[in-house]
């Protein structure tokens, strides 16, 4: 075993754990947070993609371990965050949501987007979430609200 | 969890990485950004007994730039090479390579040494690396040594890297102001691993004239003869791009690059080659 601090969602949190264990393993099964989810496991559908310090990682394929001293933030952790709150109610209007399975990592791919590249078009939205995986709403819908958010933001409603 | 059990231990320093490796019974390995070990960790295809994390060692993650180019530590992340945090003296190539390695989230931890020495062959780094005639600062057991780009990957997934040793920093030479490049990589969508890549460098004030390729089934190459048909090419045109398909075919079937009955392959090399080599003559 071995100890690892991680502050998740602003609470500093140790633990002792297996080595092998992966930090979306460690939000979901020692802290509860299943709002980050699990699908391929080896970097590629982006489900379980947090943001770790202040950027967007896989949780997958990060260890707990090697997530020592970061500072986490999942789905669960973005109370009081009005951009966040922008881009949950973009989702909502466009209906970007459908099964809710891809949904925590869409949104911090999302976050990404819209703090990071708030000039991108359509193609660049679309280009930004190519390494996160929907199978039910056809992106449409994911790409219309993150472009809305954009819009909302950089207007300032 | 998904991988096998393993050790592991956190190094404060290269020196104690390269310690605790050297003193590790069986099959050490060291973790950077942990975006290409975590999948074969994840998928049983690596079964470690030991990693030693490296990301607490600052000294990795140090750039330096002077006259000649700049040193990148190994420990850079794609994405500050992306975003032009690391001082890039390519004109512009290794933003370019950066930003289309796997996706954001990807790139904000893998680096730059872990992507070379983990030697997929279709990874990203290695044919530019090669096409820049960068090197390989490499630190072991006993001492430290350097490897040019174009010698370090042996084939795929096997670099010469002895046991114990680590990338320790990678130094790209510094482009003249009358170079130019093309980079040219083939995948079924954004951020997959390349079907084909090719990476062309002109610099002729520093007499220095590279195309490599890679691809998923053979470590990456150098075409000299394309690379001697572009240096002396003057300007682009539809026999030019003929003459370099047909001196890509050539090479990629000199190096076994391709099967030779496969000729799906050694189009798609050609083409990309084709393709990056329009790109430099066209800057």
């Amino acid at each position: 075993m071995t100890s690892t601090t991680i502050t998740v969602n602003g609470r500093a949190v140790t633990a002792d754990v297996e080595p092998r264990l992966s930090l979306a393993d460690f939000l979901r099964e020692h802290e509860g947070l299943t709002g980050t989810h699990t699908a391929c496991e080896h970097g590629v559908c982006g489900a379980c993609t947090i943001m770790l310090d202040g950027r967007p990682a896989r949780s997958c394929i990060t260890l707990a371990v090697a997530a020592h001293g970061t500072d986490v933030r999942t789905v669960e952790g973005w109370d009081g965050d009005g951009t966040m709150a922008t881009i949950r109610d973009c989702f909502r209007k466009a209906h970007a949501v459908q099964c809710g399975y891809c949904t925590p990592g869409m949104l911090a791919t999302a976050y990404d987007i819209v703090t990071r590249l708030p000039g991108a078009d359509r193609d660049r939205i679309r280009l930004e979430l190519s390494g996160n995986l929907c199978r039910c709403t056809g992106y449409i819908g994911i790409v219309d609200a993150i472009e809305t958010a954009i819009a909302e933001i950089e207007g300032g409603s | 969890m998904k991988p096998a059990p393993f050790d592991y231990a956190r190094a404060e320093s290269l020196d104690e990485a390269v310690r605790l490796l050297a003193a590790a019974d069986g099959d050490a390995r060291p973790l950077a950004g942990g975006q290409s070990l975590g999948p074969m960790l994840n998928l049983r295809i690596a079964r470690p007994t030991l990693l030693v994390d490296l990301s607490p060692v600052a000294e990795l993650r140090e750039v330096s730039e002077d006259e000649d180019g700049v040193t990148i530590g190994a420990s850079v992340v794609h994405s500050a090479i992306e975003d032009g945090e690391v001082p890039d003296p390519t004109a512009g190539l290794m933003r370019r390579a950066a930003s289309g390695i796997a996706y954001r989230a990807v790139r904000n931890r893998g680096t730059v040494g872990g992507s070379l020495a983990h030697a997929d062959p279709a990874g990203d780094w290695a044919p530019v690396m090669m096409a820049l005639g960068a090197s390989l600062g490499i630190r072991g057991p006993e001492g430290g040594r350097s490897v040019e780009a174009d010698a370090f990957i042996a084939d795929p997934l096997t670099t010469v890297l002895e046991p114990g040793e680590i990338v320790e920093a990678i130094r790209v030479p510094r482009l003249s102001s009358g170079a130019s490049w093309g980079h040219c990589k083939l995948c079924v969508k954004p951020g997959d691993f390349a079907e084909s890549l090719a990476v062309v460098v002109i610099d002729p004030d520093r007499d220095h004239c590279r195309v490599a390729l890679a691809g998923p089934t053979h470590a990456p190459i150098l075409l000299e003869e394309v690379a001697g048909t572009v240096a002396d090419a003057n300007g682009w045109s539809d026999a030019l791009a003929g003459e370099i398909k047909d001196a890509a075919g050539r090479g990629i079937a000199a190096a076994g690059f391709a099967d030779t009955g496969d000729r799906y392959a050694i189009n798609v090399h050609s083409t990309v080659t084709v393709r990056a080599a329009r790109e430099a003559l066209s800057r």
